[in-house]
């Protein structure tokens, strides 16, 4: 129980006015670059970084990482209300928070997603405090082989488990591997896709793809279906934030099980953006009411936000321990723990026990100060959605534009967001799953990297993914995920033969479900 | 009355002559903008996040300064930028020896010849890093271990700076490697600890945390005297304490990676000088000396002609190797 000495240790140092006053400051900044377009939890904390150089160590982690906190709050705030994620690991949040939102409960949802997120980043942290050091050295077997063998169950989930069908997902995928193709190849180092402009070396921003995916092509669906002529009335009820948050409980197989994902993703290299995404897939697959997902679920939003809160936690454990950020955020902060003269490392839990006990006890408070602050909040921006679509639909164009100017100064990337809104239009109109084009988007060029890495490895041979329990484990696993629908399929032609006479109803409700599905 | 004219006058022309070259010279009007053609957190990151501190801190210009991360296609987005914002003394740019390297095996749209030299700042060191249960204690044993079965050399980026010394290593040593590209020194560091790798040739800063926690160690350095006397990294043994790979027969006496600072092209030669004596400025101060110690780097200014010569020495060197691995672009 040596770890818990060390946390007792830590809370002496966090909990002081000065630090429980940053980290205060440190959320509110961090629900302001949430929320505003363009600015994420990086830019965030990068703007901040200059301005902790003369503080202590403790303060200024406690400063940034309450601003990291605040910024994935934040960042779920705009899925929710206006279908644009601001991270990569609130795209899933999108799925059901948004329909919910616009359903008049943008209260509920957003009181949820935010309830969920706290438990979620609770597990995360006494996952910390008790397995530091088993942590670090599951982290150490990853290899090459392995990274790929986590990336391919991600994917393999999504053909699996997602609720499209299985060969839109393929093409959706593959659509995504070849965007994130564009740009310079870390294997060979050579420059690719690239289609004679210039500046396409540097790849496709992640940010740019989905705000036009989402922002722009919803708002063009929206814009068709005269969506416009509704809006949305939503009482600000104080009473139902507390009641959205007390009927948590009520879900809490969903809640343990999403808490279960995050942990394990963000400990193995997997990462928050596909721990959320493949808790959703999960989630869908195995609720009573997985039919519903898509169009405002309660769980749907739960098993998200758990998993990504769940994972963004415990992924600042491999940054601490081995020097591996886990996201763009904590390479950031670790670059500032560089100015700061302290070394990520293993020596860094022996070294410098102040600076990582008062960081980890400063996480628990944290938290508890962002839920507290971002749940004051909830009223204030559920009113957002008052505001009739008119005067709405244009923001949303503004906020895309500028956040996809802001991301590198370029204009090229608002060229390029206005053509994915165009792509998200389409897929949305064909029915073709938009969550594995993302997944592919952000997690492709890194599969493809360890793929290579690995055949470098084995000289070529495939042997090399069977190589040992824990890469041949992840491999059979995403095997069979890839393998399930067809295997469903082949069941269901075998018990009857196909049904003739209503074809015409059949039709209807593949139609039917299919429209069901456009959402996700 | 004579006395004090003449007086008046010497003042007069003091006070010229103090004033005239400043009046002359250029002075920024507006803020600056710092590219760092890394993405947050790197070694390049941290050198222009550093500079920027120092300048706002001793107030060396008026002018607020900006940093920002054009980090994407392994640094080819940042000088891609540079390149398009010809005469534009306001973006200055932080690179490394990327910027004369990549251009020679990859087609990427700029050379360095598009972008005005300021300075070389720092040169970070190379060492052969090996991990810390591994049987051999000194360069000669891990070649001849190496001799006898297929290695694995990690290293950051493909065809850059990192594999050009596995390929000099090879020659040198008379081996053969294979050589495994990851995106960055942090996350190669972390594949030897795990024993997925047999060696890397990191920087200090990127390995330092690594070798205090015991996770691996430095062999030798590439470098032709050994490193200067620091405080120890573990309990015994310090930078100092590595020997030189040519100490142990692994004859390659210098590489070293620089970190460079560069105007767009079509700049004013006054704009240029004012950079450079910003940066001399810069390295002047003990925040400098500190960030230097801690990144365990080593000190150095080429500008000018110095380092003009420092880049065709290197772009000789480097286009040799890539003639032979046949990387070079047609």
């Amino acid at each position: 129980m040596d770890n818990l000495q060390e946390l007792l240790h830590g809370f002496t140092i966090a909990v002081t006015v000065p630090h429980l006053l940053l980290m205060a400051v440190g959320v509110l900044l961090g629900i302001l670059v949430g929320v505003l377009p363009g600015l994420g939890a990086p830019n965030g904390v990068s703007l901040l970084l200059p301005l902790t150089f003369g503080m202590q160590p403790v303060s200024a982690i406690i400063l940034l990482s309450s601003m990291y906190w605040g910024a994935l709050f934040g960042g779920s705030v705009t899925s929710i209300l206006f279908n644009i994620p601001g991270e990569p690991s609130s795209v899933a949040t999108t799925f059901d928070g948004y329909p919910m939102a616009r359903d008049g409960r943008p209260t509920t949802a957003l009181a949820t997603a935010f309830g969920s997120a706290a438990f979620g980043a609770l597990i995360g942290v006494i996952l910390i405090t008790f397995l530091a050091s088993w942590v670090a050295q599951v982290a150490l077997a990853f290899g090459p082989p392995e990274y790929f063998a986590v990336y391919f169950l991600a994917f393999a989930s999504f053909v699996g488990m997602g609720g499209a069908a299985p060969i839109k997902t393929v093409v959706a995928l593959a659509i995504g591997f070849a965007i994130a193709a564009i740009g310079i190849d870390t294997v060979s180092g050579s420059v690719r896709l690239t289609m004679g402009i210039d500046e396409l070396v540097k790849g496709v921003n992640f940010v740019v793809a989905v705000m036009g995916l989402f922002g722009i092509g919803e708002l063009l669906v929206a814009v068709e279906e005269e969506f416009h002529a509704r809006a949305v009335s939503s009482k600000i009820d104080w009473r139902e934030v507390f009641r959205a948050v007390g009927r948590l409980p009520r879900h809490s197989v969903a809640l343990l099980r999403s808490a279960a994902i995050g942990c394990w993703m963000g400990i193995t290299p997997g990462g928050p953006t596909a721990a959320s995404f493949m808790s959703y897939g999960i989630a869908r697959r195995f609720s009573r009411r997985g039919r519903y997902f898509g169009t405002g679920e309660v769980e749907g939003i739960i098993s998200p936000e758990t998993a990504d809160h769940a994972a963004g936690t415990s992924a600042l454990l491999p940054m601490l321990s081995l020097g591996i950020p886990g996201s763009a955020t904590a390479a950031v902060m670790m670059g500032g723990l560089m100015i700061w003269g302290l070394n990520p490392g293993p020596m860094l839990f022996v070294d410098q026990k102040d600076f990582v006990w008062g960081l980890i006890a400063s996480m628990y408070v944290g938290n508890i100060v962002a839920v507290a602050l971002v749940l004051l909040t909830v009223p204030v921006f559920a009113a957002l959605m008052r505001i009739p679509f008119v005067v709405i639909a244009p923001l949303i164009v503004i906020i895309c534009v500028v956040g996809a100017y802001s991301v590198s100064n370029s204009y090229l990337d608002v060229v390029m967001m206005l053509g994915f809104g165009i792509v998200g239009y389409l897929f949305k109109k064909l029915f073709y799953p938009l969550a594995p084009l993302v997944l592919a988007i952000v997690i492709g060029d890194k599969a493809e990297d360890a793929f290579r890495q690995s055949m470098l490895l084995s000289k070529g041979s495939l042997g090399i993914f069977f190589a040992n329990k824990l890469v041949t484990c992840l491999i059979v696993g995403g095997i069979a995920l890839l393998l399930l629908p067809l295997a469903l399929q082949l069941t269901r032609l075998l018990r009857k033969p196909a049904p003739s006479a209503d074809e015409t109803t059949v039709q209807a409700t593949v139609q039917e479900t299919a429209r069901e599905k456009v959402i996700i | 009355m004579g006395r004090t004219s003449t007086f008046l006058l010497s003042a007069a022309a003091a006070v010229l002559a103090g004033t005239m070259p400043a009046l002359a010279a250029w002075q920024p009007q507006k803020p600056i903008e710092f590219v760092a053609t890394a993405g947050p957190g790197g070694g390049t990151d941290n050198l222009a996040r550093a500079v920027q501190n120092i300048i706002t801190k001793h107030k060396l210009t008026e002018q607020p300064i900006v940093v920002v991360n054009k980090g994407g296609g392994s640094g080819a987005e940042g000088y891609v930028y540079g390149k398009a914002s010809a005469g534009d003394p306001y973006k200055v740019i932080f690179g490394t020896s990327n910027a004369w390297q990549q251009p020679l095996v990859s087609k990427v749209a700029f050379n360095y010849t598009d972008l005005t030299p300021i300075a070389a700042m720092a040169q970070d060191e190379f060492l052969l890093w090996v991990k810390q249960d591994a049987p051999y204690k000194n360069a000669g044993d891990y070649l001849k271990a190496a001799a006898s079965g297929e290695f694995r050399m990690g290293g950051a980026q493909s065809k850059d700076t990192d594999e050009v010394l596995t390929r000099m290593i090879e020659k040198a040593g008379n081996v053969k490697l294979t050589y495994i590209p990851f995106k960055s020194g942090a996350e190669t560091a972390v594949q030897l600890a795990g024993g997925h790798l047999d060696s890397h040739v990191n920087n200090p800063s990127e390995s330092l945390g690594q070798w205090r926690g015991g996770t691996q160690r430095p062999l030798c350095v590439f470098s032709p005297k050994r490193l200067p006397q620091g405080p120890k990294v573990t309990a015994t043994e310090g930078w100092s304490d590595v020997p030189t790979c040519v100490e142990q027969g692994l004859d390659i006496k210098q590489y070293e990676q620089p970190r460079t600072v560069w105007l767009p092209g079509k700049v004013t030669p006054d704009q240029a000088a004012f950079y450079v004596d910003l940066m001399k400025k810069v390295q002047a101060t003990p925040e400098w000396k500190d960030y230097i110690e801690k990144t365990s780097q080593v000190d150095t200014f080429l500008t000018g002609a110095e380092f003009d010569k420092f880049i065709k020495e290197d772009l000789e060197h480097v286009k040799q190797v890539a003639g032979e691995q046949g990387w070079l672009v047609k």
